[in-house]
C-alpha cells in the first residue's frame, strides 16, 4: 500500500469528521470561486460594452466616467448638452454645407471643414440625443449611421442584426421621422413588437409623456451590450418632440399638437415631407448629449483627444480607458475586500482541519505506535498526516469549484440576458489557477501540528497504554 | 540469530532520579528456535521486546540480530531494521481499524521492502484460516480472527525473529491453543526464530526452551513494567 493509500483510509475511516471538515472548506473555496467569477462576469461585461467600435465619446466639460456611462451604458444623467456646431466640427465642409443648407442656420458654417474633421479621415461620427425613456429603457436619439456604421462583438466585427424589421430611415414615407428601433431585451420586457407606437417620457421614467410617438420598425437581434436595453429613435423625430428644442428667441417652432395631428392624418408623409425645410429645427434650436467618434486611423485618436479636451466646451473620454479606471478604482478594490473575506472563510476552514485531524491524533496515537513497530519511520507517519490533511484540501478545493461553476453554468442564462456575457462550466478567470496551491499551502500549514505530534508519538508508551 | 549482551534499561523517575529495570547479561536464541519467556506482570517483559524491536534505547550492552548490533544503528536504522528483520505480535492484536483484514497484513510489508505482495499477503490470511475474510475489517472479526490476523501481519515482511507478547493473554483457551500452533508452526515453518513473553505456565510448558525472566534479569522484580 502507498502512503497516500493509507491517507485516503484513514480518511474513509472518519468519514463524518473528514465530510464535515471538507466541506467547509470547499464552501470557502467555492465562495472565492464564485466571486472571481463574479468579478470576471462584470469586468467582461463592462469592458466588451465599451468596446462597441468607436474610440471616444465627446460631450460638455465634466465627468468623463459620467459622460461614458449614460453614453455608452446608458446609465447614470447625461452632463448637459453640445451645441449642434460642435458636432458640426467633425465633419468635413461638404456635409457641413449640406446641413446649413438642410436644417437652415449660419450660411458661414457651411463654407469651412470642421476643426476636428482631419481627425476623422475614414471613420464616423454619430450623434446622441438622450433624456427620454420608455418605460426604464432609454431612449436614445441618433442617426440611421449608428446601425451602418457600429460593430460589435468580441472581434468587433457583427453588424447590428435585427429578429424582426429593419433599421429607421432618416425618413419615411409612412411614419416620417418617427420611427423606433428597440433593443432585445427592451421589446421582450416591454411586451412590443413591429407597428407598435411607443410614447417617450420626459426627463425620468415617470416624467410626464410626450405627445408625440415613435413606431418600432426593427427589433435588435441579442448584442450583449446596452443596446440591448435601449430604445432608438431617429434623432429629427427626437427634436420635434416638445421642450427638445433649444429655446432660441427668433424662431418660430411648430406647437406638438400641430404636429401630432399631421402625424395622425392619413397623408402624413407628404405633409411632413412637404413642410421638411422648415420644419425640423433650425442648426442654433438643436442640441447633441454626446458624440460617438472613430477615427479612420486609430492613432489619431489620441490627438483627437487631447486636442478637444485642451478646448472649453467639451472633453472627450475613451469608454475602455475609463471603464478600466473604474474598474480598478472602485470594483477592484471592492472584489478585493470580498475576496480577503472569503479568503478568511478558507483559513477558517484550514483552522477547520488542523482541529479536526489534531482532535483525533489523540485516538490514534496507539495507531500510529503500531506502524512505527511495523517498521515505519517517523517521517512515514508524518507523511501520512500530511497527506490526510492534502487530501481534504484537494477534495474541498475540487468540491468548492464545482459546487461554484455548477452555480454559475446554473445562473449562465440570466448572466446572459443580463450583461451578454455568455458563461458555462468551463468558464474560469486567470486566478482560479491560483486556488488549488494556495488551498494546499494552508493545509500544509494546518497539518504542521498534528503532523508534529504524530511525528513526537511515543511507541513505547502506547503500545503499553 | 538473536544475541543480547550486558543489557541494562533505566527509566527516569517523576523525582529526577532513574529506576533500573533490566539488567540481563546475557540472552540468546539460535535460528528456528522457540523461546517462552515466563515472567510476572510488571516485571519487564514486554520493556524487552520493545528493546529488542529497537523501539527503545538500552542505556548499556548491545542486542545484536543476524550480526547487526541494534544499538550502533540511528533510529531510522532501527525502524528499517526492525521492518525487514522483526514480526511483532501485541497482546491487544493492535490492528489498524481503518484498513481491512488483507490491508493489515499488506501493512506490514509496506513499511518494510516498500512492495505490499498481494499474494504473500492472501498466503498468510489462508494459512491462518482467513482467507475468507481478507476483506473484513477488524471491528467485523471475532477475537480470536483478529490474532490471527496480526500474526499474518507480523509475519508479512518474512522476519527472521518473531517477538511475542503474550499473545494468547486475551483469547479464550480454545483460541488461545489454536493461535499458539498457528504461531510456532508458522515460525518452524518460515524457520524464524520466535521470543514469547507470557505469565502463563501453561502456555511456556508447550515450548521446548522455556526461561524465567526473574533468572535472566538481575534487577529485583520490584521494577515496574513500562
Amino acid at each position: 500500500m502507498t502512503l497516500i493509500q493509507i491517507a485516503w483510509r484513514n480518511f474513509c475511516h472518519r468519514s463524518l469528521s473528514s465530510i464535515l471538515t471538507t466541506l467547509s472548506l470547499s464552501l470557502g473555496v467555492g465562495l472565492v470561486v464564485l466571486v472571481l467569477s463574479i468579478y470576471g462576469v462584470i469586468n467582461e461585461a463592462f469592458t466588451r460594452n465599451a468596446s462597441v467600435g468607436y474610440n471616444l465619446v465627446v460631450g460638455p466639460k465634466g465627468s468623463p466616467l459620467q459622460l461614458t456611462l449614460n453614453s455608452v451604458f446608458y446609465l447614470s444623467q447625461p452632463i448637459e448638452n453640445l451645441p449642434y456646431t460642435e458636432y458640426m466640427e467633425f465633419l468635413p465642409e461638404a456635409e457641413r454645407q449640406a446641413i446649413v443648407s438642410r436644417f437652415g442656420g449660419d450660411s458661414e458654417l457651411g463654407k469651412r471643414g470642421g476643426r476636428y474633421a482631419p481627425f476623422i479621415g475614414d471613420g464616423f461620427v454619430i450623434p446622441l440625443a438622450l433624456g427620454d425613456y420608455f418605460g426604464e429603457f432609454r431612449v436614445v436619439g441618433t442617426t440611421p449611421l449608428f446601425f451602418e456604421k457600429l460593430r460589435h462583438g468580441p472581434t468587433l466585427e457583427q453588424k447590428f442584426t435585427f429578429s424582426e424589421g429593419r433599421a429607421f430611415l432618416d425618413f419615411s414615407e409612412q411614419h416620417s421621422y418617427f420611427e423606433a428601433v428597440v433593443g432585445s431585451r427592451v421589446a421582450k420586457e416591454m411586451n412590443v413588437g413591429i407597428g407598435d407606437e411607443f410614447f417617450p417620457t420626459h426627463g425620468d421614467p415617470t416624467g410626464h409623456g410626450h405627445d408625440l410617438g415613435f413606431t418600432i420598425v426593427g427589433i435588435m437581434d441579442p448584442t450583449g451590450t446596452p443596446n440591448d436595453r435601449a430604445a432608438f429613435v431617429n434623432l429629427e423625430g427626437f427634436y420635434l418632440m416638445d421642450g427638445h428644442a433649444k429655446p432660441l428667441e427668433d424662431e418660430t417652432s411648430q406647437s406638438n399638437e400641430e404636429l401630432a395631428d399631421i402625424k395622425s392624418s392619413e397623408d402624413v408623409g407628404e405633409r411632413l415631407a412637404q413642410r421638411d425645410d422648415y420644419r425640423l429645427l433650425s442648426i442654433p434650436a438643436r442640441e447633441v448629449t454626446s458624440i460617438l467618434i472613430r477615427t479612420g486611423d486609430i492613432m489619431f485618436a489620441p490627438g483627437l483627444q487631447n486636442t478637444i479636451n485642451e478646448g472649453i466646451r467639451s472633453q472627450a473620454a475613451a469608454p475602455v480607458g475609463e471603464i478600466n479606471k473604474l474598474m480598478a478604482l472602485i470594483v477592484g478594490p471592492l472584489k478585493n475586500a470580498i475576496l480577503i473575506i472569503t479568503l478568511i472563510t478558507c483559513f477558517v476552514a484550514a483552522v477547520g482541519i488542523l482541529v479536526a485531524i489534531y482532535n483525533s491524533m489523540n485516538d490514534r496515537k496507539r495507531d500510529i505506535a503500531v506502524m512505527r513497530a511495523l517498521g515505519a519511520r517517523r517521517v512515514t507517519v508524518t507523511t501520512i498526516i500530511i497527506y490526510e490533511s492534502l487530501l481534504v484540501a484537494v477534495i474541498g478545493a475540487l468540491v468548492g469549484w464545482i459546487l461554484a461553476h455548477a452555480a454559475v453554468s446554473a445562473y449562465s442564462g440570466q448572466i446572459e440576458d443580463q450583461t451578454g456575457v455568455q458563461v458555462g462550466f468551463f468558464t474560469t478567470s486567470g486566478n482560479e489557477i491560483w486556488i488549488l496551491p494556495l488551498v494546499i499551502l494552508l493545509a500544509l500549514i494546518a497539518a504542521l501540528l498534528p503532523a508534529w505530534s504524530a511525528y513526537r508519538t511515543d511507541v513505547g508508551s502506547n503500545l503499553s497504554a | 540469530m538473536l544475541q543480547v549482551t550486558n543489557l541494562v534499561k533505566n527509566f527516569s523517575q517523576p523525582d529526577g532520579g532513574s529506576l533500573k529495570v533490566l539488567d540481563i547479561p546475557n540472552l540468546s536464541i539460535e535460528e528456528g528456535e522457540q523461546l517462552a519467556l515466563i515472567g510476572q506482570s510488571g516485571g519487564g517483559k514486554t520493556t524487552l521486546l520493545h528493546l529488542i524491536a529497537g523501539l527503545l534505547t538500552p542505556d548499556e550492552g548491545s542486542i545484536r540480530i543476524n550480526g547487526t548490533n541494534l544499538t550502533r544503528l540511528s533510529e531510522q536504522g532501527r525502524d528499517r531494521f526492525r521492518a525487514g528483520t522483526i514480526g511483532y505480535v501485541f497482546q491487544t492484536f493492535n490492528l489498524l481499524p481503518a484498513f481491512t483484514a488483507l490491508e493489515n497484513v499488506r501493512l506490514g510489508m509496506t513499511f518494510g521492502s516498500g512492495k505490499a505482495e498481494g499474494d504473500r499477503a492472501r498466503d498468510l490470511l489462508s494459512r491462518v484460516g482467513l482467507a475468507e475474510r481478507a476483506n473484513y475489517r477488524p471491528s467485523q472479526l471475532s477475537v480470536g480472527q483478529q490474532q490471527r490476523v496480526a500474526i499474518a501481519r507480523s509475519l508479512a515482511g518474512s522476519p527472521r525473529v518473531l517477538l511475542a507478547d503474550e499473545p494468547t493473554a486475551n483469547v479464550d483457551p480454545v483460541s488461545a491453543e489454536n493461535v499458539l500452533n498457528l504461531i510456532c508452526d508458522t515460525c518452524r515453518e518460515e524457520k524464524v526464530a520466535m521470543l514469547m513473553v507470557t505469565h502463563d505456565l501453561q502456555i511456556a510448558s508447550r515450548f521446548q526452551r522455556v526461561e524465567k525472566l526473574s533468572d535472566l534479569n538481575q534487577v529485583g522484580s520490584s521494577t515496574n513494567d513500562s
